[in-house]
């Protein structure tokens, strides 16, 4: 059988006929110094199978120990997403037989979670979606399979896998939400809002470093139609593989599109596993799933149940930083962004960032502008986040301070920027070892615009006879002469006192 | 070899430590003498299934040396033992007598193992046992039968009837064993031995390969209730690799078992766990001991638990449901055996892992395996799993009930004599019932012992046992103790296996 690209139905179109539910399954890998169940530390690359242990490797004998520290981030993430807590909650097997599972069995929750009847606030262009919690839950990582000499990287075709274990008793914690119904024209972007804000909130919680390129943040897409009108859910496909925000989005807008052509055709959605293509914006048929996978779930015999008492819960909920919604609703009062500086302030992971820029003495405009343009371009050219940039908030305000104090102008503060993320020192000493201060000689300057004038009549001409405007050109060539080193304001100003 | 070796085989593991201490012997003399004794007689009892002459000797070597150089030790230090082949030990293999693990050396020790090394008893080898611990009998070993010292042609009882019949035979004098239903007090009853069951939690499990996670519990198996109690000081107490330990002091149960004192004690004889389907003459020696405590002044009161009824078919879902989750690690993928199923190329690893556990495990863990998986389906959970969870509570409540009325509770350990090899084998449920006694301490959690109380009218050891309150250990030792001490009175010493009384060890 070929693969046959599969029919489509207009987005639009789809939703005058159909209306999604969603359901989002998100899952976030700790950043606890051990694994899950032993003392391995939870720092997954590396040589492969080094950071393991009987217990992680599952060998005969082996019994878990639970990492009170995981427990700690579960509860703070639950009482973050408004969850109830768990007085007393068990450990439960998921039996199925996977190489890459050591055991055969995933130590996770089933029916009793330490975190369960939550919401949390979406907000998107101005409304606000509640999308309710159904439960988050604590589990381990398997390890990782890397299926060798196939075409597909899949392991239907491959010769032979690899097995690392280093990543095995990761922990995890599995947020689930319950179905999502909201306008199906929205619902593409509420899921994406829905997983930025939750990975907000998960790096303002400290507990993991939430990366969804790197596998740290993951999201499974739960997506079904129903014809407008119906109250009974469709059958639901699950996509996996959706390693971005953007992912998000179009996963959602493909398979609405995709359930849309199959229903439209008098079919029936296969319950199922999808991947999704980043390239093509797709998805494709995985392992097929139906209610008759049987996992064998029952309660972990090895581990005592986990009781936290109300005194650490509350202590914890102690600890909770400010919810990001409001956080962000604070900031952009009191820095004065617009919606849309704010909105690219967040969506470029900048928020910190600037924030810290301001608390070193930037005003918040100059802060976003650095951040937002002179950075997010060389961290974009250099593929790396915003933040993993070698250099710091204080430094950004620091440069700031010699444009403001005229000592550099912005493009001089360029070649500082250069100088700082190439480890020359602080602005400072960039300044000073590339000699980029502006060139203040009165004297120096004077005779560099009368050259300027002597060379350009016509523009002097314009300028004289009222076209203000027409300075730029005599600015370009001062500045030109004098390499960049000038404060382009005060040549501006000596042009206009010399011709008007 | 001298006579003085054979001496030394025939000592309590108490009195070899005061020989130990004082200088009398050493450490070396000793583990020889019973490393002799394994090359002599278990060619017949295939008791052991890995015999570590140079390890043992190695480590008697070291003890008698720091004993030298002044360092003190506890009890039973230079006391060589043997360790049940279910506990990982570095430098020696593990196979829980199955194929599927043939060979394999665990990288690391059980923490009842280190705690043994760290006493300085050295670890004459690993015994023989029910593959995985599965069987009453030691027949289900892949590695061949274990005999019974009593007589040849019968079982020792299981699964753990290498580790008795080792010390029945006086192989070692003292072992470790496991029980999960009964592995420890069973063997105990049917080879003339004292195995003790501690309260769940009261041992270490970590390092000890899984059969039913919340029934396994792992204790002593000795000639003496004293030397099960200094075994069981040194093997117990808190441990922070197993979640289910109890953090817990353990309770004095050297001092118990030095006192054995019942009076004003009350006993309970368990209804239910006596009777119809009990040999007469295992009925007659477990009533002649009652009578005999009540004659030392404890005061003996019948008392009833019903729900043990349903004991052994409770047994019979949890235990297996455990098992089908705690053998799914055996798939040939890490360590183990690996089989490549015939006339497949390019097998994938799913086929791999069938071919594997096929050929490795035996029919009865299949058995187990197939009944656990099926319990645990979904649809089927509620009606199994889940009312077995219920009964288990009723068991406890029963329990607790019983102790309200009495401070111990006894009962015989099991229901017959040792039975000839093969004849409850095609028969699972005839050698399931061997266990319907000792079963419901281990849905409990609770502490048991099994007593050596005589011989039956065919000549063979029978087993009283005590039941005690959780963590209440130190009440068996006390009971069993003084019951003890009334018969080797009235026997005037040890009842010993024919095969323990052979001098045949060659010069």
């Amino acid at each position: 059988m070929t693969m046959t690209a599969p029919a489509l139905v207009d987005f639009d179109e789809a939703l005058t006929r159909y209306e999604p539910v969603m359901g989002l399954e998100v899952h976030v890998e700790l950043n606890t110094a051990t694994k899950m169940f032993c003392g391995c530390p939870a720092v997954f690359g590396g040589e492969p199978n080094t950071n393991v242990c009987p217990v992680c490797l599952g060998l005969p004998g082996a019994l878990p120990v639970v990492n009170e520290k995981a427990v700690e981030s579960a509860i703070r993430i639950g009482l973050a997403l408004n969850c109830e807590i768990a007085e007393w909650c068990r450990f439960a097997r998921k039996n199925y037989f996977y190489p890459d599972m050591p055991k055969n069995f995933q130590t996770s929750q089933y029916d009793e979670p330490i975190a369960f009847d939550g919401w949390m606030d979406v907000e998107l262009d101005g409304e606000t979606y509640r999308v309710e919690i159904e439960r988050a839950h604590m589990e381990e990582d398997t390890g990782k399979s890397s299926h060798m000499g196939g075409a597909t990287g899949r392991i239907h075709g491959a010769d032979y896998s690899l097995l690392d274990y280093n990543r095995a008793g990761i922990p995890l914690i599995e947020i689930v939400t319950r179905p999502i119904f909201v306008p199906g024209d929205k619902a593409p972007a509420v899921a994406r809002a829905y997983v930025q804000q939750l990975r907000d909130l998960i790096l303002a919680l400290d507990v993991s470093d939430a990366r969804m390129d790197q596998g740290s943040l993951r999201a499974d897409v739960n997506l079904s139609l129903r014809p407008v009108g119906v109250s009974t859910l469709g059958t639901r496909t699950e996509t996996k593989n959706v390693n971005s925000f953007r992912s998000v989005e179009r996963a959602v807008r493909y398979e609405i599109s995709r359930h849309a052509a199959i229903l439209d055709d008098g079919g029936l959605i296969l319950q199922e596993t999808r991947h999704f293509h980043e390239d093509t914006g797709t998805t494709s048929s995985g392992r097929e799933k139906s209610d008759a996978d049987d996992y064998r779930y029952f309660p972990e015999p090895d581990l005592a149940p986990v009781a936290p008492s109300r005194e650490w819960v509350e202590s914890l909920r102690a600890t909770l930083p400010e919810p990001p919604g409001e956080r962000r609703r604070r900031l952009q009062g009191e820095w004065g962004f617009s919606d849309l500086e704010m909105r690219d302030t967040v969506g470029a992971g900048a928020l910190d960032l600037v924030a810290a820029t301001i608390a070193s003495g930037a005003p918040a405009a100059a802060a976003r502008k650095w951040w937002l343009s002179e950075l997010a371009r060389r961290a974009n050219e250099q593929g790396v986040d915003l933040a993993a940039l070698p250099i710091t908030p204080a430094d950004v305000a620091a440069i700031q301070k010699l444009v403001e104090a005229g000592s550099i102008n912005d493009k001089l503060a360029r070649q500082v920027f250069d100088g700082v993320l190439a480890g020359e020192g602080t602005p400072d000493e960039v300044v000073q070892k590339r000699g980029l201060a502006v060139v203040s000689d009165e004297g120096a300057l004077s005779s560099a615009v009368d050259r300027a004038i002597e060379a350009n009549p016509d523009v002097a001409d314009k300028i004289r006879a009222g076209k203000v405007a027409a300075a730029g050109a005599l600015i370009g060539a001062v500045m030109k002469e004098m390499r960049g080193q000038a404060d382009a304001g005060r040549v501006r100003e000596l042009i206009i006192s010399k011709l008007t | 070899m001298s006579s003085s070796d054979s001496d030394l085989t025939a000592l309590t593991a108490a009195e070899l430590a005061d020989k130990l201490a004082s200088g009398e012997t050493t450490s070396v003399e000793v583990t020889q003498a019973f490393l002799d004794r394994i090359d002599s007689l278990d060619g017949e009892l295939h008791s052991f299934l890995h015999v570590d002459h140079d390890g043992a000797k190695a480590a008697a070597v070291d003890v008698d040396a720091r004993r030298g150089a002044g360092e003190s030790f506890p009890s039973l230090a230079g006391v060589p033992i043997a360790v049940k082949d279910l506990l990982c030990t570095v430098g020696q293999p593990t196979t829980c007598g199955s194929r599927i693990l043939e060979g394999w050396q665990p990288p690391y020790d059980a923490t009842v193992v280190s705690r043994l090394r760290r006493a300085g008893m050295p670890i004459l080898g690993k015994t023989n046992l029910d593959e995985f611990a599965m069987g009453s009998s030691t027949e289900h070993s892949a590695y061949g039968p274990t005999r019974n010292p009593w007589d040849t042609d019968r079982t020792p009882g299981g699964s753990g009837g290498g580790s008795a019949a080792a010390v029945a035979a006086r192989l070692a004098p003292v072992a470790v064993g496991t029980d999960t239903g009964g592995s420890i007090r069973q063997p105990g009853a049917l080879t003339g031995t004292v195995g003790v069951k501690p309260t769940y939690g009261g041992v270490s499990r970590y390092g000890i390969v899984a059969m039913a996670s919340s029934l396994d519990q792992a204790g002593p198996v000795t000639r003496t209730v004293l030397d099960a109690a200094l075994l069981h000081e040194i093997i117990g107490g808190h441990d922070p690799m197993d979640s289910t330990s109890l953090d817990a002091p353990v309770p004095g149960i050297v001092e118990a078992a030095r006192r054995g004192d019942v009076s004003g004690l009350r006993i309970g004889v368990v209804k239910e766990l006596g009777g119809e389907g009990f040999q007469s003459g295992v009925q007659a020696r477990f009533e002649e001991s009652v009578a005999m405590l009540t004659e030392a002044g404890a005061t003996v009161v019948e008392v009833s638990c019903p729900s043990f009824a349903q004991a052994l078919a409770t047994y019979y879902l949890v235990m297996p449901s455990e098992v089908s989750s705690n053998l799914a690690r055996f798939d040939a993928m890490r360590y183990g055996l690996r089989v490549f199923p015939e006339g497949v190329g390019d097998p994938s690893a799913e086929q791999v892992m069938a071919a594997t556990r096929d050929a490795g495990f035996g029919d009865e863990v299949k058995r187990r395996i197939i009944l656990g998986t099926y319990a645990l389906s979904s649809g089927y959970y509620d009606a199994y799993y889940g009312s077995a969870q219920k009964v288990r509570a009723l068991v406890a409540r029963d329990f607790d009930r019983a102790f309200e009325q009495a401070d111990v509770l006894v009962s015989p350990t099991a229901p017959t004599t040792a039975f000839k090899m093969g004849e409850k084998l095609d028969d699972p449920m005839a050698m399931y019932l061997q266990d319907v006694a000792t079963i419901p301490a281990n849905l409990a959690g609770i502490p048991g012992l099994s007593l050596p109380a005589g011989l039956a009218e065919d000549g063979l050891p029978v087993g009283v046992q005590f039941l005690a309150p959780l963590q209440a250990d130190d009440r068996l030792y006390n009971a069993a103790a003084a019951l003890e001490r009334m018969l080797l009175d009235k026997w005037g010493g040890p009842l010993l296996a024919p095969l323990a009384t052979t001098s045949e060890v060659p010069a």
